[in-house]
Order: C-alpha cells, then structure tokens, then sequence
C-alpha cells in the first residue's frame, strides 16, 4: 500500500473520534454559577459538563422565554449517519482511489462540515430568537428590537450577566485532523505521482 | 492673687489633661499596633474559608451551632434536640419521630459534649455525636449533610453528662449518668438512696459502616454522679476513664453533702474486658423502654422504634475490669492526653491539679495494691498512681486539653483563665485572662492522638461587658486564642448559641470535600415524593387528603387546589425538583399550627393543615428562591364539611 494511501486511510478514520469525544461544548459563566454552567455537544446526544447543568440552563433561559433544550434533534440522527457514510467513502476510496479521489474527498468534507456548522448557527439562532410571547421577562436593544439570546457561534460573547463560550472539544479535533491529512495525502500522493 | 489662681488652675487642668492624654495614648499604643496584626490573624477575606470547623455545643438551646475558626463566623445552627422552625426539623412528619422517648414526645434537651469520630485515634470528619442531659439521649449528625440522622435514648440513667466520647475506632460512644437513679426505676423513698441508687455508664456501639447506634452494654456501678469521662488512647486503648463526685452517696444538699470527702473517684473501666465478657454470653438482659430514632436519608423519613430490653453487667462478675483512682475534691473534667499515659482529674475544689498515670495504674494493679474497695470495687491507693501534681495553678479547674506538642491547657473557673503547664514536668508555663468563667476548652482534634495545637477555643459561661447589651440575657461567648507560639494570645471574641459547653473542631479539609450539594431526585424513596410535575395529585381518604406537590423556579404544582373542607386533615408531601447547589425553597399555610417546610433539592417533607374556616387560603414559598419569588404562591378553597365541592387541582389553567 502506498504512504498516501495509508495516510489517506488514517484521515478516513480520524472523525470516527466524534463517537468518542464531544463535538462542542456551550459554557455560561455568571457571578451567582462559582462551578459555570455548561453543556457539551456530541455527534448524538447532548450531555452535562456538571449533574444536572442542562436543567440548570432551561431553568434559567424560561425566565426569557427560551425553549428547553430537547432531549433529541433530528441532527442526533443525520450527524453520525453522515460521519458513517463519509468514512466508509474514504475507507473505499484508501483502499481503490488515486490521490486525486482525496482531494474529492477533503473538499466533500469540507462543505459537509460547513453545512453542520450552518445548521448549527440556524438551531442557535432559533434558540435564541424564537422567544415564548408570554415570557417573564423581555428585553430590547438599544434600537428597540427584542433581544436575542444566541450563544456565539464560536467565540465569546456577553449574555446579559452571563458570558458565553462556545469552543470545539476533541471530536471536533478528530474531525479536522482526519479532513486536513486527507489534503496532506493529496499532496503526498501527487508528489509522488509527479517523482514516478 | 485672682491671677495667680487663674494661672495655677490652668496650669492644674493643663497637667490634668496631659496626664489622661498619656494614659490613653498608653493604653492605646498598647492595643493599637498589636490590635492590628491580631485583627490580621482571625482575618478571612471575602470568599475564603476558614481553616477549621468549631462545632460548639449550645447547652440549653438543644442544638449544635458550627463556625468556622479562625474567623468566628456562625454558619449554622444544626437542630438535634430541640425543634426547630427555621428548618421545619421536629415539625415536619419527616423528623417528629426523632424526638420521640420512652416520655413521649420531648422537643428539648440539653446538650453538652459534641465528639467527631475517630478512625486510629485520628479524626475522621464522617460523624459528630453529641449528649442530651436531660432526658437521656445521644444523637448522631452526619457530617456530609449536617443533619441529626439518629437519636438513642439511655435506659435507666439520668442526667446523661459524661458523655459522648468516642474511643479511637469509634467503636462505642458513652453515655455516663451523672444522676444515680434506683434501676430499675420504681417508687421508693429518696432517703434510702445510699446503696439502693445506682450509676449506669452505657457503652454504645457503632455500626462502622453505617454508623448505626446500639446500647452494647450497661455498667451498673455504684450509686455515685459519674460527671465526666474520656477515652483512653495509644496504650490506654481499651480503657474508659469516668470522674466521679458525691462518693458519700448524698440525696439533698449536695453542695455541702457531696463535698464532705477529700477524694473522690476517677473510675477505670476496662471495657475491652467487659465487651469479651459480653461477647462469650455474660450480662444479664433486663426489661427496658428506650427509643431508638433512625433517619433515613433515602426515604427523607425518621422512624422510632421501642427497645425493651438492655444488656446490664455487674462490675464484681468482670473481676479485673473496674478500678477507683482517688482524686482530691470532686473531680470534673477527665482529660487523657494523645499518649495515653497521663489521665488529668480537675478536682474542682482542689488547689491542685492531679495527673494520674497509666502505666503507674496497671502496675499497681499488677501487683494488687489496693487501699479497699467501694461496694467490691478495688480502690487504689492515691500515691502509687498518681504521676504528678500541678501545684496552686489558679482556682476552680475544670477542663483539660492538648496542643500535641507536649503541653495541656487547663481552664479555672473561679480564677477565669486559661493555664498553660508542661506534661511531665507540671510547671505552669503561661496564663490568659477569659471573660468570664470559663467552663470548657477545644483544642482542634483535642479529643484524639492528634491534636491540631494552633488555635484553642474558651468557652465563656459569663460575658457581661464584652459585647452591646441585649437586656438582661446577653450573648455567651467563645474566646479564641493563638496558641502557635509559647505565650497564648487572645485574638477574637465569638458570640455563641445558647450556653456553650464542649465543643469539638477539626480542619475543615476533612469535612468540606465530602459536602453534600444536593439530594439525587432519582434516589428519592419518600413514599408520597412527586418526581416530576406529571406525578402531582391530590388524594382524599375519608376525611384525610394527601396533595403530592412538586416545587420549582418559580412555582409549586398543583398551585390551584378545590375540594378541601372543614375538619380534613391535609398533608402537604412537597417534593423539591430542584438539582442546583443552594436552591431550596419554603412552603408555608396560613393557618397551619406547625411551621414553615425549608426543602432541600431532591429532597420531599409533609406538613399537616387542619382547615378550621372556609374560605380560599394562600401558600408561598418562604425561601426567596429566584427573581419571581414573590408569584411562587397558590390558592387552597376550603368548603363547609357537608359541601360537595369536588376535588380538584391545576396548574397554569383555571379550574373548570
């Protein structure tokens, strides 16, 4: 088996880690949390940092007339599906593929993961726009218009008098390392190419 | 001559005012720098903790108060035998059979010695027992969430007062009567006292698990007042050592009665002989009526159970099991030290202090020198025991303690101060005025092989002008004192709970990791909990109604109730679904002839309501909990008794 292939192979199964690791992880840090709330975010589920810091943030977000965070999201779904058929993709294409295949392969990776992350914008902006009529407490900008309570897509950001961390953890590693050595793989099968 | 008067005077009320500006200036020189860096050492800046825990008895009140040292900040009140309001303890369905006795229900007591328990002479931070007086009674709080979680009352005692020590496994916890009673207890004149009353020191075991309490055994000694007591340690193990006084067996008047013999008693108890005895069949079983209250952290419930028997033994069956010390007049404390070897009775009408030593003890006893014996008890002779006396070190000694490095600290009650002598060498190496009267002393761990000898802690019964007055009742006091150095220095005063007896502290760092935060609602076993909204209801059997209720931010579940009359009897199961660090909430009923709920998260207690008007009644929550707080409330209709008002409840919607 050739270097690219075999490096192609390591780049196919490096975001099988997602099933291991979480994805994402949300943090809330106020003056009244000392341990801040948090939750992480896996390919199928979502999960406490803390016991308990998921019914913590529902509780809390009710007051502004946020919705709960569901148990599931058809994304529990579509994601590990995705992760699965894409691996199997680069698994065939290590085994049978010329070095070009890789290259098909990193750019698939790439707009798949730039759709997942779209797709996580859209749910947080829902989440943090789409506001109860009747809640407890509203609150406006300085314009006029209601205020949302999106968390950053990535990146900090103040919440009222909570500060948001939105940041990848180690799956999110995974999956990265495994779309950038599939474009190592590319180079390394083209160089090779080119020398034979 | 006008002028020379005017002059002299001036020059008189200038010198007049010098002088007390020298005074003061002095005085306050004196305080004012050393003030400072006192201040800096009981200083906790905001959001630190302590470095250790005091919990400190509060005598009368009935309860355990905790604090942290070197601050002095009080932090809670930890209710164990008296009723408590503020946390619904002794209220509540849940926690009324704690305080259930062989009298009934008795919501009070008088609490003397809290002990932490010991795992190889060391403390172990898991357990804090602690006497009630009055009504016989030892009690067991858990120190992972600070509540009483069992209670154990004393067959044939009273006066429960040397009490409640812990050996250095805990295997058992005393509980020594200072009251000699007939036993069993009957109807007998009190003149007759002398010989017929008798002095029950009970060894309690405890489940090392669990830490579950049991009456092993009862010592039936002699009718003495047995006073205080302490565990032997290192070589000592195995021994118990209990003061006793009135050894002339007087019933009235013993403040000239019981004060009539030189010497008095330190009573040794062998009590690992006693309990081989006991193990291979011996004691005699007898009637008895004792509660024994366990409070179930699973089902948040407390049940009473009646005990009717108790294992007693005679002395004269062990031989070898029991000896008298002779200690000068009326001893009070009983204090051994972290070897073992010196066993310190404060004879409180002595001039000096006497220390026994053990190893004197077994010799003697080795080789039978005995100066008689006390109803078939061997007394031994004074001399061939005692190690050492501590000469004219102040007035009226109570309590000994030591800082592990060789020293013990002696409280005077009379003198009021707290003395500092040498072990071995019994010179007094210091002394600190305490305001006033001092009673005990606590020395971190001082109960154990390893004290922590940086603080120690005077307990003040009098305290007259050291804080703002209240009326005639002014606080009682703790007085801190550095004691690192060679000369004790006084760094705080404390007000206290009640009256301050023992207390017993140790580093906070083997009580705070194992801080419980909150109870698992999953684990919540209480037969009437409600675990989610969905599982509330109201329940009517015959004229009983059970309403399961929940409680979260910011509402309870039902909050809309119909279908309650006259002369029901109402139980509110309210279950908190809270799982946050620090969320309880209250309930209280208007009307209701108990007291409020405070409901920990996970956690379900009941309160009773007795309807006796009709009308529409309101609940709330009576624990600020969120920024709605004040909407967390609901309505209760109440209709004649022959209504037929049909039973209802709602949340968030009217009721049809």
């Amino acid at each position: 088996m050739k270097k690219s292939n075999i490096i192609m192979l390591i780049a196919a199964l490096l975001p099988l880690g997602l099933f291991l690791f979480p994805l994402w992880r949300i943090t809330l840090e106020a003056p009244q949390y000392p341990i801040p709330l948090a939750m992480n975010i896996h390919i199928n589920d979502f999960s406490d940092v803390h016991p308990h810091d998921i019914k913590n943030i529902n509780l809390m977000n009710h007051y502004v007339g946020m919705k709960y965070i569901p148990e599931a999201i058809p994304e529990f779904k579509i994601f590990p599906a995705g992760i699965i058929i894409t691996t199997f993709i680069g698994l065939i294409i290590a085994f049978k593929g010329n070095y070009k295949w890789f290259l098909y392969w990193f750019v698939l990776m790439v707009l798949l993961s730039s759709a997942g992350m779209y797709d996580f914008y859209i749910w947080e902006h829902d989440y943090g726009h789409n506001l109860d009529p009747k809640a407890i407490m509203k609150f406006t900008n300085p314009d006029g218009t209601v205020m949302g309570f999106q968390p950053p897509l990535f990146g900090s950001k103040d919440i009222l008098n909570f500060r948001a961390h939105s940041y990848p953890r180690l799956g999110a590693l995974f999956l990265g390392l495994g779309i950038a050595m599939s474009l190592f793989a590319y180079f390394v099968g083209k160089k090779h190419y080119k020398n034979s | 001559m006008k002028n020379i008067l005017k002059l002299t005077l001036t020059i008189l009320s200038a010198l007049v005012a010098l002088t007390s500006c020298n005074n003061s200036g002095k005085s306050d020189s004196r305080s004012g720098a050393l003030a400072g860096n006192v201040a800096e050492k009981v200083y906790v800046a905001p959001g630190e903790h302590d470095e250790f825990y005091a919990f400190i008895s509060g005598g009368f009140s009935g309860q355990l108060s905790v604090y942290g040292l070197p601050s002095g900040r009080l932090f809670k009140v930890i209710p164990v035998f008296s009723q408590d309001a503020e946390k619904a303890y002794g209220y509540n369905e849940e926690t009324k059979p704690m305080l259930n006795t062989s009298h009934g229900f008795v919501p009070w007591d008088d609490s003397h010695h809290p002990d932490i328990s010991q795992t190889g002479g060391e403390i172990d931070g898991r357990w804090i027992f602690i006497n009630g007086n009055n009504t016989p009674r030892i009690a067991k709080i858990d120190l992972s969430t600070f509540e009483t979680t069992e209670i154990i009352e004393v067959p044939n005692s009273a006066g429960n007062h040397s009490s409640s020590f812990v050996t250095e496994n805990t295997e058992y916890v005393v509980a020594g009567t200072r009251f000699s009673v007939p036993v069993p207890q009957k109807d007998m004149p009190i003149s007759e006292y002398k010989g017929n009353f008798k002095g029950a020191l009970s060894f309690i075991s405890v489940d090392p698990e669990h830490g579950h309490m049991d009456i092993k055994f009862q010592l039936i000694m002699p009718g003495f007042d047995y006073d205080l007591s302490h565990p032997g340690r290192g070589k000592s193990h195995g021994w118990f050592f209990f003061t006793t006084y009135n050894s002339e067996e007087a019933s009235t008047l013993l403040e000239v009665n019981a004060s009539q013999n030189d010497k008095d008693f330190i009573a040794a108890v062998n009590w690992k002989k006693i309990e081989e005895y006991v193990n291979n069949g011996g004691g005699t079983m007898v009637p008895a009526n004792y509660a024994h209250n366990i409070y179930d952290e699973d089902t948040h419930t407390a049940t009473s159970t009646m005990k009717k028997e108790v294992l007693t033994v005679n002395p004269l069956d062990v031989p070898g099991a029991v000896y008298f010390l002779p200690t000068p007049k009326s001893p009070h404390g009983c204090d051994v030290d972290p070897t073992g070897e010196y066993i310190v009775g404060n004879g409180k009408l002595s001039a000096n202090l006497t220390v026994h030593s053990f190893t004197k003890m077994l010799d003697a006893i080795e080789n039978k020198k005995f100066a008689g014996d006390a109803y078939g008890i061997p007394i031994l002779n004074f001399e061939d025991v005692l190690a050492g006396s501590v000469e004219q070190p102040g007035l009226g000694p109570l309590h000994t303690e030591f800082d592990g490095k060789g020293n013990a600290y002696t409280t005077f009650f009379i003198s009021s101060e707290v003395v500092k002598w040498k072990l071995g060498t019994w010179e007094v190496v210091d002394r600190q005025p305490c305001y006033y009267s001092v009673g005990h002393l606590m020395i971190p761990g001082g109960n154990s092989q390893k004290p922590w000898g940086k603080y120690v802690v005077a307990m003040n019964k009098i305290t007259k002008d050291r804080y703002l007055p209240t009326g005639p009742e002014v606080t009682q006091s703790a007085q801190l004192y550095d004691i690192s150095g060679d000369k004790m220095e006084l760094l705080l005063d404390f007000p206290t709970i009640g009256e301050p007896h023992y207390a017993a502290g140790c580093p906070a760092d083997l009580i705070k990791p194992r801080s419980k935060k909150i109870f698992k609602l999953e684990d919540n076993k209480h037969p009437f909990a409600a675990k989610s909204e969905a599982d509330t209801k109201v329940v009517r059997d015959g004229k009983t109604v059970h309403i399961y209720m929940t409680m979260i931010r910011s509402h309870f579940s039902p909050d809309n109730i119909e279908g309650i009359k006259v002369g029901d009897k109402v139980y509110f199961h309210v279950t908190n679904l809270e799982q946050d660090y620090d969320v309880p909430h209250g309930v209280s009923m208007i009307g209701a002839n108990t007291s409020e709920l405070l409901i920990m998260p996970g956690q379900t207690e009941t309160f009773l309501w007795e309807p006796k008007q009709e009308g529409v009644w309101p609940f709330y929550c009576t624990d600020f909990c969120s920024a709605l707080h004040q909407e967390m409330q609901g309505y209760v209709r109440v209709s004649p008794t022959n209504a037929n008002t049909p039973l209802k409840w709602s949340l968030g919607e009217d009721i049809e």
